[in-house]
């Protein structure tokens, strides 16, 4: 579990995050959604430590993260695996030396059982054929699955995505959440999702915490964020004038049901 | 203007402290102070070769064409070739090139670096980057800048030699005698000072300027650019320092 307590940070005059306090649930696919600008990269970014908050206390398993010395946090950060917007793949590596460079580093056991480890996690994302290839020579999906197989080659805690569904198409952004979802259930790792993508709330979000203007707006279920009564999370979830139909919809009887997604998969 | 020096000097002096920890795993290290030893060392002998060439057969022609007393033997000509050489034109103009070729290469892989997260990942995996990625390169380039002096000076003298033969001005025993006349073993001593000095501001700067880009691309270009001005010009400050100090 990771537990946000007060969360504060500014760049100059401009104060991003005012003061964020949420809990992150162990083994389920935690999201921070909110519009561009909201905060939720800098949030995401405290809480891994690659800024740091002016105040406020990031705790992992009740251990105060930001209180640590440098080599205590390396042994945190040894813990987490992390999926970047562009990918963050090392342009001069081959994709199973990108996936190996964790093991490598870290000396995880013989060059054989490495290897072993690579493919397992390369053939996890569907990605075994490409082994050989350069970061250039892959889409970007492919290029996605790579970071995430990166990610969970040292059997993380905790696994956080910035932005998993920027630049891909609506297909592809639908197996990458498939995947990540499959991957926290499998290994139980607490996942945290930072994205903007509604597809992604409803299809793979357990516990989800809507950032507006660097302040914790909701936080719940994806179940209840249909039926929210927050009118600043109703105009981002509803923003276009499709979903505004929609937000009428959720009034039917159907929604009501807990099973309405079957349901509307399989119309009565 | 003066708060910028500062803040600049003290975010490098922080660079240079951050360098030094318990590396991860020293294997890796080896392997990337053995990758940037070469990328740096081979991948600059090209430019090397050409410049201390030309650069050997120019003194020459000037010196004699400066040289016209009939008083003053030829061989004349080929000590001051390789004092000239050996004092100045080996380590400050090979370094001033140098900055152009290596210190722009080191800024802009480590602009790239940064700019497409590639050092947030190392940093998330728990890796020391200043360490793994900055201490390397500055390694590199302490071991291989000065052994590129060393080749120039000889390639410039040599160059310097055949410019003199080829043209008629000296003849190849003269030249020789020349080379052999009060050689200072100081002298050596003193380039390969300039070239270690040089070597640390060429990389240590360039890193200091990749590794702290912010922005896109454009960024990366201008950082490139800033590190090889910067550069430039500490190298010609540390040589009139160093040969106020030294000589």
């Amino acid at each position: 579990m990771i537990e946000l307590q007060d969360i504060k940070k500014g760049f100059g005059d401009k104060q991003v995050l005012k003061g964020v306090s949420a809990t992150m649930e162990a083994g389920k696919v935690n999201l921070i959604i909110g519009a561009s600008g909201s905060g939720k990269t800098v949030l995401m970014k405290c809480i891994v430590g690659l800024i740091t908050a002016d105040s406020g206390k990031v705790l992992y398993n009740n251990q105060d993260f930001t209180a640590m010395n440098e080599q205590d946090k390396k042994s945190i950060r040894q813990e987490i695996g992390m999926l970047f917007q562009g990918s963050a793949l090392f342009d001069s590596m081959t994709v199973e030396q990108n996936v190996m460079f964790p093991l490598d580093m870290f000396g995880v056991g013989s060059y054989r059982e490495k290897k072993k480890r690579v493919l397992e996690c390369l053939d996890r994302v569907n990605l075994k054929d490409a082994a050989r290839k350069y970061p250039a020579e892959i889409s970007g999906g492919m290029k996605k699955r790579v970071g995430i197989a990166r990610a969970i080659v040292l059997n993380p805690k905790y696994l956080f995505c910035d932005e998993p569904n920027s630049g891909l198409d609506p297909q592809t952004s639908l197996l990458i959440d498939k995947l990540i979802k499959e991957l926290t259930l499998e290994y139980n790792i607490t996942t945290v999702i930072n994205t903007h993508d509604m597809n992604t709330v409803m299809e793979s979000g357990d516990h989800i915490i809507y950032m507006f203007e660097g302040l914790k707006q909701w936080e719940g279920s994806n179940e209840e964020i249909i039926f929210a009564k927050d009118e600043r999370l109703n105009d981002f979830i509803f923003a276009s004038d499709f979903l505004r139909d929609a937000k009428e919809m959720r009034q039917m009887e159907i929604f009501r049901d807990k099973n309405w997604r079957d349901r509307l998969k399989k119309p009565e | 203007m003066e708060f910028r020096f500062f803040y600049h000097f003290g975010s490098y002096l922080l660079m240079l402290k951050g360098m030094f920890s318990k590396p991860e795993n020293p294997r890796m290290y080896w392997k990337q102070l053995m990758q940037q030893s070469v990328d740096i060392g081979i991948g600059s002998l090209g430019i090397v070769f050409i410049i201390s060439l030309f650069m050997g057969g120019v003194t020459t022609l000037q010196t004699a064409y400066q040289l016209v007393s009939p008083i003053i033997p030829k061989a004349t000509i080929a000590q001051i070739v390789r004092d000239t050489i050996i004092l100045e034109f080996a380590p400050t103009l090979t370094s001033i090139v140098l900055a152009g070729v290596v210190g722009s290469k080191i800024a802009s892989e480590l602009g790239n670096m940064r700019i497409s997260e590639q050092i947030d990942a190392l940093e998330i995996m728990g890796i020391n980057t200043k360490g793994y990625l900055v201490l390397p390169k500055i390694l590199g380039a302490l071991l291989m800048i000065p052994c590129l002096v060393v080749i120039a000076g000889f390639l410039g003298i040599w160059g310097g030699k055949v410019a003199g033969v080829m043209a008629g001005i000296i003849s190849n025993d003269e030249f020789m005698k020349g080379l052999r006349q009060e050689l200072r073993i100081y002298n050596i001593f003193f380039a390969l000072s300039k070239s270690y000095t040089f070597a640390f501001i060429i990389s240590s700067v360039s890193a200091y300027y990749g590794y702290n880009v912010k922005g896109g691309a454009l960024e990366i270009g201008k950082a490139s650019t800033t590190a090889v001005v910067v550069s430039c010009v500490l190298i010609l400050f540390a040589d009139y320092a160093l040969s106020a100090i030294l000589l």
